[in-house]
Order: C-alpha cells, then sequence, then structure tokens
C-alpha cells in the first residue's frame, strides 16, 4: 500500500513571507494549503469549483480561485490574500459603511476581486464593475450595497487625486 | 416649551440610525471565524455515509475494511447512538442514522472520524453496506393516495389542512382557474455546513461549536440523542456564513458530537457543495391548483384552492409550512368565502423544510398569478384589480382571524404606481451588457421585448399555532457599560447590530458590548419566520427598559422624588419636574444591574378541522413591480429593474432593512428564473453551483425600495419583520413581467404557471406561432 503520508514540502511566497508547507498530498489546492497548513482562513471554501469565487487570491497581481490551484504549481509565484491588504484599505472600509456585508462568508473574496478591479480599472462604469464582480457569488446582500460600497470607493479616490 | 421624549437620533448609534456591525471590519479582513475557520489542538476530521438509494432495506454494514486503514479512528452507526435514535422539529421522525430503511438518497448511515479528510473519504469508500432495494415513492400525488403503501411508520401524510368559510355554493360572474407548481429550492447559504464539537476532559459532556439558527433547539434534540442531560451539552454559535431556513433543522450536530465523544479528541467535521445539498432541508416543491371567483367589477367572491406539498422522507416543519400556505391563500386582498384544501405528504425524495417565505412564497406565486388572469377577465389592469380587493387592518382573513395589524395594502398599491419606470437606453448593440443574453452576443436587440410585472402579499410573522414562542435577553451594567447576553443566532442579518442600538436608545448609555452567543442564557427561539427583531429585539428592550426602572428608582430614592418624574433624552436622564439633566453616563457610575427577561408575543391558536382559529401573531405587506426584458425568441430573460414598497413598521436600521429587501429580492429572482434542484429517481442532478444556478451580481438589477413607516402599535419598537416578505413576492412580479412581455409580442400567450421558468417556456410559445 501507498504510504499516502510521502514526505512532500515546499515553499510559498504568501503576504510577501516565504512559508513552509510541509506533510501535504500532492493534489492539495492552494485553498487548502492557506487554510489547513497556513493558518491563513481569509479565503473561504464554498463551491470547491471556481463558481463561487469565495477563495479569490492575487497570483502574481492576477485574481484567481485559489481552489482550482495546485498549491505545488505555485512555488515560484507571489499569492496575496485577504489578510495581505493590510487591513483597513478604503476597500475594505467602504464594504464595512455602505452595508456590503451580511453573513460576510463571500466578503473576503468579493474584496479581492474588487481590489483588483480598481487596479486594472481605476474608474470602471456600473456595467464593468457588475462584469468584473460576476464570478464572486453573494446569497445575502443581492449585491446592490456591493454596488455601491465599490462605487464608493471610486468616488473617494477620484477627490484624493483632484 | 422643550421635547421631553426620547429624540432618538441624539445617542450616537441609536434606533433608526444605521451605525456598521460590529462584526464587518473582521469580516473584511478576513479575521472574522466562521464555523469552517475553527480548529483545536489534537483535532480529528469526521465524514459521513450517505445512503445511495431512494429507498432500501440495510441488510448489513461491514465497517472492518475500513477502520483497518491506517488514521482511522472510529466508525459509528445507529447502534452507538446511546439516546433517543431519532430527532426532529416538530416530530422525531429522522434518524441519526438509518438502522434499517434508508428513505431518501443522501441519508445518513454511519460516520467516519479519522486523522484527515484524505483518509475519511478512504474509510467512507471502504465500508461495506448491502442493501434491498425497495421500490421508491417519488410522486407527491400518489402517496396521499390510501391504496400507496407507508413508507415510514408515522404514514405518508404528515399533514392535512382545510380552510373552509362563508357560503361554498358562492358563484363569481368571472372564474378563473388554473395549476400552478414550484420547483425546490435551495436556501445556498454560502456557508457550508460546520461543527466543531470539544468533549471535556472527563468525557462526561461536549461543547459544540456549530452554525445554526436556533441554539437551544438544537441544544434539547442533541442532548436527548447524545442520552445526555442538557446541562452537559453546551452549543455555541460558531460563525454562520448565512442560513435562510437551512440550519433550523439538525445536520451534523450529533454525529460531531457522538465522533468527540467516542474517541475523547476536538472533532470537525464540515460539508462540502455537494454533500450541503443533500445535508439540509429544501424549499417544498408544491403542485397547486386555484379557482378565483369574482363579481364583473373584479370583487372576489370566493377562493378554491388545492395545496399537495412533497414534504420528502422526513417531517421536519412540513406541517407548519402547510398551514402557511393555505392561510394565505387569499393573499393580501378580502375573501369571505374559501374552500382551501391542503396536505404535506411524505416521499422517498429530500427532506423538505424552512426556507425564507415558509409555505407562503408557494402560496403567494399561484394566487398573484390567479389576481393576473382575474384582471385579464375582467379587464382590468393588474393593479387596479388588486386595488379593488386590497385588505385594510380590521379585515378578516380566510381563518377568521382579524387583522389587528397595521395593513397598508392599498398605501403599497398606490406606491407601486406612483414609481417612474426605467428608460429604455438598454438593448442596443452599443450595450451589449443590457441584452438579455448578455455579452455573449446571443441576443438580437430586435428580439428583445420589455415586460412590466407586479406581485403583492401578505406574510405571518413569528410562530404559529400555540407554539411557545419567546426570547430571552440580559442586560447588565457595569462601570457605565451596558452588557447584552442572548442566544439569538446571528446568520449574516444584523441583530448583532441592532441590539446594541436599541440598548442605547432605552439606556441613554453609548457604550454597548455583546457578550457570546451561547446557551448560558435562555433561548432566544429561532432565528426565522422574520422574527428575532420583534422577539429578540422585545426581550432586549425589556430587559433595558427594566434597568431603566431600577435607575429612575434609584435616583428617585436618592432625591426622595416620584420615579416617575424621569425620563432618558437622548443620553441624559431628565427630571421632567424640574428640568434638570445629568449624563447617564454619570448617573449610573458606582452602580450595578442586571436583569434578564423573556418576551413573548400574544397566544394563538391552534386551527381547528375547518381551518379557523386566530392561528398567527401579526403580519407584514409587500408590493414588487419588476421591469424585465424578454427575447422573445430564445427566451432569455434580463431583470431590468425591481421596484418594492414594503410595510416595515418602522425601520431600526434603515441600512439593514435596505439590505433585507435586496437580498431577498435576489432570492426571489432566482426562485423565478434559475432556481431548482433537479431530482431524477430521487438523485440530485445539479448538486453544484456549476449547475444550482443563484444571481450573481450581472444578474442583479438595481432595487428601487420605499419604506412604509407606520409603527405597528403591537410591535416593539413598532418594527415589523423585514426578511421574508422581499422574496415572496417578487418571484411572481417577475413571472408577470415575463408575461406581459409575451402578451405584448402576440397579442396573447399561454399563461405561465411554473417556475422556475425556462426560455423553453417563453420559446416555445414562438414556435407555436411559427406552426400557425
Amino acid at each position: 500500500m501507498t504510504n499516502i503520508h510521502d514526505e512532500r514540502h515546499f515553499e510559498l511566497t504568501v503576504n510577501g513571507e516565504r512559508r513552509q508547507v510541509v506533510d501535504v498530498y500532492p493534489g492539495e489546492s492552494l485553498l487548502t494549503v492557506l487554510r489547513d497548513r497556513l493558518g491563513l482562513t481569509g479565503a473561504k471554501g464554498a463551491c470547491e469549483e471556481g463558481e463561487c469565487g469565495s477563495c479569490s487570491v492575487l497570483l502574481d497581481g492576477n485574481l484567481v480561485c485559489s481552489c482550482l490551484v495546485l498549491a505545488a504549481s505555485a512555488t515560484q509565484s507571489s499569492v496575496v490574500t485577504v489578510e495581505g491588504l493590510g487591513g483597513a484599505t478604503d476597500v475594505q472600509t467602504a464594504f464595512v459603511e455602505c452595508g456590503a456585508i451580511q453573513c460576510g462568508f463571500c466578503t473576503p473574496g468579493l474584496i479581492m476581486a474588487a481590489t483588483n478591479l480598481l487596479e486594472r480599472s481605476p474608474e470602471p462604469p456600473t456595467d464593468e464593475i457588475r462584469e468584473a464582480l460576476a464570478g464572486n457569488l453573494c446569497r445575502c446582500t443581492g449585491y446592490g450595497r456591493i454596488v455601491e460600497a465599490v462605487q464608493t470607493v471610486i468616488a473617494q479616490r477620484g477627490q484624493g487625486a483632484s | 416649551m422643550s421635547d421631553l421624549g426620547v429624540r432618538e437620533s441624539s445617542v450616537a448609534g441609536g434606533l433608526g440610525q444605521s451605525p456598521v456591525r460590529p462584526d464587518g471590519i473582521a469580516k473584511s479582513e478576513g479575521a472574522y471565524e466562521f464555523s469552517s475557520d475553527l480548529s483545536a489542538d489534537n483535532m480529528l476530521i469526521g465524514k459521513t455515509l450517505r445512503s445511495p438509494h431512494q429507498h432500501a432495506r440495510i441488510v448489513s454494514i461491514n465497517t472492518a475494511p475500513a477502520l483497518a486503514i491506517s488514521g482511522v479512528h472510529r466508525i459509528i452507526t445507529a447502534q452507538d447512538v446511546p439516546g433517543k435514535p431519532t430527532y426532529g422539529l416538530i416530530s422525531s421522525d429522522q434518524p441519526v442514522f438509518a438502522a434499517d430503511v434508508v428513505r431518501y438518497i443522501g441519508e445518513p448511515i454511519a460516520a467516519v472520524v479519522a486523522d484527515d479528510e484524505e483518509i475519511c473519504a478512504r474509510a467512507i469508500d471502504a465500508i461495506e453496506v448491502s442493501y434491498e432495494v425497495l421500490p421508491a415513492l417519488a410522486d407527491a400525488r400518489l402517496a396521499k393516495d390510501p391504496n400507496t403503501p407507508s413508507i415510514h411508520p408515522d404514514g405518508n401524510v404528515i399533514r392535512e389542512q382545510n380552510v373552509i368559510t362563508g357560503d361554498l355554493n358562492a358563484v363569481g360572474d368571472v372564474i378563473v382557474e388554473d395549476h400552478y407548481s414550484i420547483g425546490m429550492q435551495d436556501q445556498a447559504f454560502l456557508g457550508l455546513e460546520s461543527a466543531l464539537a470539544i468533549p471535556d476532559e472527563d468525557g462526561a459532556g461536549v461543547e459544540c461549536h456549530v452554525a445554526t439558527q436556533w441554539l437551544h433547539e438544537d441544544l434539547g434534540q442533541v442532548a436527548a440523542c447524545l442520552d445526555l442531560p442538557e446541562s452537559a451539552v453546551r452549543l455555541v454559535l460558531g460563525g454562520v456564513g448565512g442560513a435562510f431556513g437551512g440550519r433550523e433543522d439538525l445536520s451534523l450536530q450529533v454525529h460531531v458530537c457522538l465522533l468527540a465523544l467516542a474517541t475523547g479528541r476536538p472533532v470537525k467535521m464540515h460539508y462540502s457543495r455537494s454533500e450541503s445539498f443533500l445535508g439540509h432541508v429544501h424549499r417544498h416543491p408544491a403542485e397547486i391548483w386555484m379557482r378565483h371567483h369574482a363579481t364583473s367589477e373584479g370583487i372576489l367572491v370566493k377562493i378554491e384552492a388545492e395545496f399537495v406539498f412533497d414534504g420528502g422522507a422526513y417531517a421536519s416543519t412540513s406541517s407548519a409550512v402547510l398551514v402557511n400556505a393555505v392561510t394565505h391563500a387569499q393573499g393580501p386582498y378580502r375573501c369571505e368565502n374559501a374552500d382551501v384544501k391542503g396536505i404535506a405528504v411524505r416521499t422517498n425524495n429530500l427532506p423538505c423544510g424552512a426556507m425564507r417565505g415558509f409555505g407562503v412564497v408557494q402560496a403567494c406565486f399561484a394566487h398573484e398569478r390567479q389576481m393576473d388572469l382575474l384582471a385579464q377577465a375582467c379587464g382590468l389592469d393588474p393593479l387596479e384589480i388588486r386595488r379593488r380587493n386590497a385588505m385594510s387592518t380590521g379585515d378578516r382573513l380566510i381563518t377568521g382571524q382579524v387583522v389587528e395589524s397595521v395593513a397598508p395594502v392599498s398605501d403599497i398599491i398606490e406606491g407601486l404606481s406612483r414609481m417612474p419606470f426605467p428608460e429604455r437606453a438598454g438593448a442596443t448593440e452599443e450595450h451589449p451588457y443590457e441584452l438579455p443574453g448578455g455579452a455573449g452576443n446571443t441576443t438580437r436587440p430586435d428580439d428583445v421585448v420589455r415586460g412590466i410585472g407586479y406581485g403583492l402579499s401578505i406574510k405571518n410573522l413569528m410562530y404559529s399555532e400555540a407554539f411557545d414562542d419567546y426570547s430571552t435577553a440580559r442586560c447588565q451594567v457595569r462601570n457605565g457599560v451596558v452588557t447584552l447576553k442572548f442566544a439569538t443566532a446571528e446568520v449574516g442579518q444584523g441583530f448583532i447590530t441592532i441590539a446594541p442600538q436599541i440598548a442605547r436608545s432605552t439606556l441613554g448609555l453609548e457604550e454597548v458590548e455583546l457578550d457570546v452567543i451561547d446557551t448560558n442564557v435562555g433561548s432566544a427561539g429561532s432565528t426565522s419566520a422574520s422574527r428575532q427583531t420583534w422577539m429578540s429585539g422585545g426581550a432586549v428592550e425589556a430587559a433595558c427598559l427594566r434597568v431603566r426602572e431600577l435607575v429612575y428608582q434609584h435616583v428617585a430614592t436618592a432625591e426622595g422624588v416620584d420615579p416617575l418624574v424621569y425620563t432618558i433624552d437622548g443620553t441624559e436622564l431628565v427630571n421632567t419636574s424640574t428640568g434638570a439633566r445629568r449624563p447617564m453616563a454619570e448617573v449610573v457610575v458606582g452602580l450595578e444591574f442586571d436583569e434578564e427577561v423573556e418576551y413573548r408575543h400574544r397566544p394563538t391558536v391552534p386551527l381547528n378541522e375547518d381551518g379557523q382559529g386566530d392561528c398567527h401573531t401579526a403580519f407584514a405587506f409587500v408590493g414588487h413591480r419588476a421591469v424585465v426584458d424578454v427575447d422573445i425568441e430564445l427566451g432569455l430573460v434580463r431583470v431590468v429593474e425591481m421596484s418594492t414598497v414594503q410595510d416595515v413598521g418602522r425601520a431600526l436600521n434603515p441600512l439593514s432593512v435596505t439590505g433585507q429587501i435586496e437580498g431577498g429580492i435576489a432570492q426571489g429572482l432566482g426562485l423565478a428564473l434559475m432556481e431548482e434542484i433537479i431530482q431524477r429517481d430521487g438523485r440530485i442532478m445539479n448538486p453544484s453551483f456549476t449547475d444550482y444556478l443563484i444571481p450573481t451580481i450581472a444578474d442583479m438589477p438595481p432595487v428601487v425600495a420605499e419604506l412604509i413607516e407606520i409603527p405597528d402599535p403591537q410591535a416593539p419598537m413598532g418594527a415589523k419583520g423585514v426578511g421574508e416578505p422581499p422574496t415572496i413576492s417578487s418571484t411572481p412580479a417577475v413571472i408577470a413581467a415575463i408575461q406581459d412581455a409575451m402578451n405584448t409580442a402576440y397579442g396573447s400567450a399561454p399563461h405561465l404557471r411554473r417556475v422556475p421558468l425556462q426560455p423553453s417556456d417563453v420559446a416555445k410559445t414562438v414556435n407555436a406561432r411559427l406552426g400557425d
């Protein structure tokens, strides 16, 4: 019988730190490694197949569903999770203040998606916001306050820049 | 003269304001612990073996090959349940583990506990179960046939309930009837079922951190199955990722506690998405026939209806869901004569129970489609037929109960009729996102037809039929800080936001802390039935009022005056006879108070055989208008806008109310257009978010909401529950709008009578026309 505890280990760069990942199954997803091996539970699992966006993280600056990324394939990449945003960013604050959070399970994924959107496109119109966030399911809010939060950030950044 | 009443806005974070959620920052930073984020040292993982058969006798279970796998600690089956072998919310008819018979695909048979998830999965595969497959009862209409063999010792009929009143021979000038179907909807909360059980060191008890809607109900059921006194079981609310009714029944609670007690180690269980579809109850699929009689002017004369609810294999709350359906068959309209029959039956399908709207969703879809048919038959506008029949406060329901709640149905209709229509800017090739097929280049702008539709509903609030419905809250004041303790499940709705608002406004103290939500205080009842603002809000207010009285008495004794001279204005204590003011924070220095209160709503009674009786506590009303663009050839629909006028009594936190309205409408839109669990021979064909679709941000239109704030005299602080109404009549409004587009395109079109709508329901009309 194969020993399923074959010693496997590798390094990941997560939120700017090199992290040792040990004692993993070869097929573990980045989401599983982040949550169960590295104790970073900000990324959430709600569908395990890339449909809900709750596990969204940035991989070399690109928004990905971490449940679809093989952890062992990310050793040369930089991973940023919601914990790595530093806290109290304008996006996070707007989500809190605009009522974009109810149960909050989708929130970390949406924060990552919205943060990434505004990096790529600083002043997206409403239909672009909707299209960009369409990979992140929310079951509580009906999305109205989420659109509002993103628009609030756009307005604030616009004022700050002027 | 100054106003000595409580000026609520003068307390920062008081009632009527929208302070931010206390857990908002943690949630935005990923630091909030959901039940699935919990872990403990030395923790093991548990997993459930489920039935692959709809109906079968279990001949044997051989766990030996699974136990032989390295890393597997224990496997438990029905024989390892020390206490009560079954559980259930209303009747205890559902086995913790199937012992001799399985009654649906997905029924738990055994649970494994192992070092990790992967070993659990291997062990589950290694358990050998042999079955004798039995004929399955899959059709609810067969279940009610007395010749059909019983699939459960309690029989196939869970409940029959009729509502009969008035002149059954009454006949209208205009009669419309049809058959309606509602598919099985899933709550699809994002935070999957999860719990962490930690055994006491001496093995005599267990602490379970779980995402649930009702800690004390879980406690009673779990302790009975574990054969432990309730004092030996402590339930703590793990962070809850949405609920919507799907966490009212037990799922993994007993299993995880048994595994923890069996191994003496912390055990965590968490479901995958596909397992979650099997692991909780769903919205009942229903078949409904309705016949409406009216005068030629469109005034309702009589309603006839028959409801068949498929409860699935176990009872859950089916009997209460049925009562809600039959007692809401009339909708928010006056009608004196009714002949309504209802039955909820058992089948070998997935068990069904609570989901937002609880029986009223099904009834409302049918009565609103009927009102549109009636409007057409009488040559009236859809709003006009509703206006002519609108219920008011003091009207008598078909149950004989008088509506004592504020019933602003006419105001709702007027509000909807005043709402401006969205511009028709979209639906061109320059704005591809505005087309029903999205940017996928599927819809030709020429095929797009706009439609407008309406839906109205009435919804009971709180529990019905003599249920002893109460909530408990404790208010402590020490060092000027208020601490609130309650067992109210925060599932995302925001009770933890309004509870401190209530305390601030009642006591004039701004600093409020919340204690842990667990079973170390009396029950709060369930976070369901739109009841927590009323019930737990009522309990928090009552506890704070009691503390306030003690403060008044203390100060009155010191000052030698009557306590009745005092009132609180904002953050100040005011002596109304002298006008003297002192900050409350100063008044309570050195004082300590600790008051616990059980709040009950007024009593209700069970329905009699004819469905008569004051069975409900209170009612809320709402109306919806949907504007849709329909690709009339392909049957694709884009909802352009949803408007709503909702009776809320009083918005204690306007932002939270908006959140409930928008979120509830999204679930109603989902039922209208996309959400259905498809079962074939009892097997779910779409147990994933790839195939069970819920609305995305691209599916949800802007929501225009107007609140009617007439404080309800019976409600604490005047506030009605707001959670369920948005979901209920949004569904028929969307369907009515699609019908309107089809009628516009073709002059007339077949009556839409099933949700969720399928594109073929629209497209086959085209094909029929082409065949003409």
